[in-house]
C-alpha cells in the first residue's frame, strides 16, 4: 500500500467564498493527494483538533479576510503546542506581501496568493513531501 | 515490537488521539508499526459497539452520522467516527468531505472523526476501516460508527464489521426499492428513512415495508429479528433518538439470542481472510527468487503466465525452461 500525502484544507474567519478552495482541492486530488475539506468558518483551534485526528501532513489555510495575521499565527502556535509543528502550513488567498513576508517569518512555508496556479501549489507540496521522505 | 509500536499503543490506550490517528495512518500506508500496533491490543476483549451507516450516495449518510453523534452525546457515549470516501481510479488521490457535516463536533474531546479513502478497495470501506475500528476501540471511546461510501448492490463490507448495520434510504431516489433489493436491503438490521419530510415519503415507507415482510419470512428459522424501519430528518435530528433506540434493541437481541456471539465468529473468520487476500499476494512475491528473469521469461513469451505464477505460488521462482 503506497503512502499518500493527506491535506487538510481549511477556510479560517468569516469569509465565505469556496471556489478557489473547491478548486485546488480537486487539483490536489488529481495530483494524488488525499485532501480533507474541513469547511467554512473554521477556528484554529477546530483547525488543528482536525489536522490533529485526521494526522494530515500539510495544512493549508486560506483567509480572504484581514483577519490573517492573528488565525495563522493561533494555528501555528497551537501546532507547536499540540507537538504537531511537523506539519507543512501553507497560507492562501488575499493576502497582502508585507503580511506574507511575516507569515513566513512566523512559520508559514509559503503563501499562495491570488496569481498562484495549482501546478505551484502542487510542486511545492511534492517536493517538501519528497526531502521529507529522504530523510 | 518495537519500541514505537509499544509506545504508541500504550499512548493510545490511554486516550491520546494524535497517538490514535497516526497509527490508523499507519494502517493506511502499509507501515509495519500499523500492524504492531494492532497485535498489541488485539488481545483485549472488544468494548464499542460498531454501527455501520450504509446507503446510496446523497441518503444523507454524513448528517445522519452527525446527527447520531449528538444523541450519543446526549447519552453520555463517547463516539469515534470512520467516515470513507472513494479515492479516484485514475490519481489514487481522494477528496474526503464527509466531515463536513460533522463540523459542531470538532471541539468536543469525547469526539473522534477520522476520513479514510477506499485506496482502491472495493466494498464499501478502505482496507484499513477493519484495524482502525479496533484501534478507536482500544482509545476507549464507546461507540464506532463507521460510514461507507454511497454504495451501490454489492458493497456490503460494512455488514461484516458493524455489530449493527444501519441502511439509509431515501424518497425520491427514483426507484428505491430497486435500489435496495439486491444485497443492502439483506444486511440492514435497521433500516432509517432519511429525508422523510420530502414528498413520496410515505409510498416509500409503504413499499420498503412490503419487502421487509419478505424479509422477515426469509429469515425464518433464524434467530427472531425484525429489522425495524425509523423515519429521520437527519438535519433537524427527528426521529434519531428513535433510531438510536432501535440499534439499542439490535445490540440486546444480538446478546439475548446468541446471534452477537455466531457472528463475532464469522466475523473473525472474515477478518482472518482478508488479512490473507490483503497481505499474501505482496509476501509471496517478496518471497519468490528469480522474478525478474521469471517475469523477462514471461514477457518474452519463454513461458506462459500459468506456469510462471504456479512457480512463484510452489515458492519457488523460474520454472524450468
Amino acid at each position: 500500500m503506497a503512502k499518500r500525502i493527506r491535506v487538510l484544507l481549511a477556510k479560517l474567519g468569516l469569509d465565505s467564498h469556496t471556489i478557489g478552495v473547491t478548486v485546488i482541492a480537486k487539483a490536489l486530488r488529481d495530483a494524488g493527494m488525499e485532501v480533507i475539506y474541513s469547511g467554512l468558518k473554521q477556528t484554529p483551534e477546530m483547525v488543528v483538533r482536525t489536522a490533529i485526528q485526521e494526522d494530515v501532513d500539510v495544512v493549508g489555510l486560506s483567509s480572504l479576510s484581514a483577519a490573517h495575521m492573528s488565525h495563522f499565527s493561533r494555528v501555528l502556535e497551537l501546532l507547536r503546542a499540540e507537538g504537531a509543528s511537523d506539519k507543512l502550513v501553507l497560507g492562501g488567498g488575499v493576502i497582502p506581501e508585507r503580511d506574507a513576508e511575516k507569515l513566513r517569518a512566523m512559520g508559514v512555508a509559503a503563501v499562495f496568493t491570488m496569481g498562484a496556479t495549482t501546478t505551484e501549489i502542487i510542486e511545492f507540496i511534492e517536493r517538501w513531501w519528497t526531502q521529507r521522505e529522504a530523510q | 515490537m518495537s519500541e514505537r509500536a509499544r509506545d504508541a499503543a500504550a499512548r493510545l490506550r490511554a486516550g491520546d488521539t494524535a497517538a490514535l490517528a497516526r497509527a490508523i495512518r499507519w494502517l493506511e500506508d502499509g507501515d509495519a508499526l500499523g500492524a504492531s500496533v494492532l497485535r498489541e491490543v488485539a488481545g483485549a476483549p472488544e468494548r464499542a459497539w460498531r454501527i455501520g451507516v450504509t446507503g446510496p450516495a446523497g441518503a444523507g449518510k454524513s448528517t445522519l452520522v452527525d446527527a447520531l453523534i449528538t444523541e450519543l452525546r446526549r447519552r453520555g457515549q463517547r463516539v469515534g467516527v470512520l467516515a470513507v470516501d472513494p479515492s479516484s481510479p485514475f490519481s489514487g488521490g481522494a477528496l474526503l468531505g464527509d466531515r463536513l457535516r460533522m463540523q459542531r463536533h470538532t471541539l468536543d474531546p469525547g469526539v473522534f472523526i477520522r476520513s479514510m479513502a477506499t485506496r482502491g478497495r472495493m466494498g464499501g470501506l478502505a482496507s484499513a476501516t477493519h484495524g482502525a475500528a479496533i484501534l478507536v476501540d482500544a482509545a476507549g471511546f464507546d461507540v464506532v460508527l463507521i460510514e461507507t461510501v454511497g454504495v451501490g448492490q454489492d458493497e456490503l463490507d460494512v455488514a461484516e464489521l458493524a455489530h449493527t448495520t444501519v441502511v439509509v434510504s431515501v424518497p425520491g431516489l427514483g426507484d428505491e426499492v430497486q435500489a435496495l433489493k439486491a444485497g443492502l436491503f439483506e444486511v440492514a438490521d435497521v433500516h432509517a428513512l432519511n429525508k422523510a419530510d420530502l414528498p413520496g415519503a410515505d409510498s416509500a415507507e409503504r413499499n420498503l415495508r412490503a419487502l421487509l415482510d419478505l424479509e422477515t419470512q426469509r429469515r425464518e428459522g433464524e434467530p427472531r429479528w425484525a429489522p425495524p424501519l425509523v423515519r429521520t430528518v437527519a438535519a433537524r435530528g427527528d426521529g434519531v433518538p428513535a433510531l438510536l433506540d432501535a440499534c439499542d434493541a439490535h445490540r440486546v437481541h444480538l446478546a439475548a439470542s446468541g446471534e452477537g456471539e455466531r457472528r463475532a465468529a464469522t466475523r473473525a473468520e472474515q477478518l482472518f481472510y482478508a488479512l490473507l487476500r490483503e497481505q499474501a499476494p505482496q509476501r509471496l512475491l517478496a518471497r519468490a527468487t528469480d522474478l525478474d528473469r521469471t517475469i523477462a521469461a514471461l514477457r518474452a513469451g519463454e513461458i506462459d503466465a500459468f506456469a510462471a505464477a504456479e512457480a512463484v505460488l510452489a515458492g519457488g521462482g523460474l520454472p524450468a525452461l
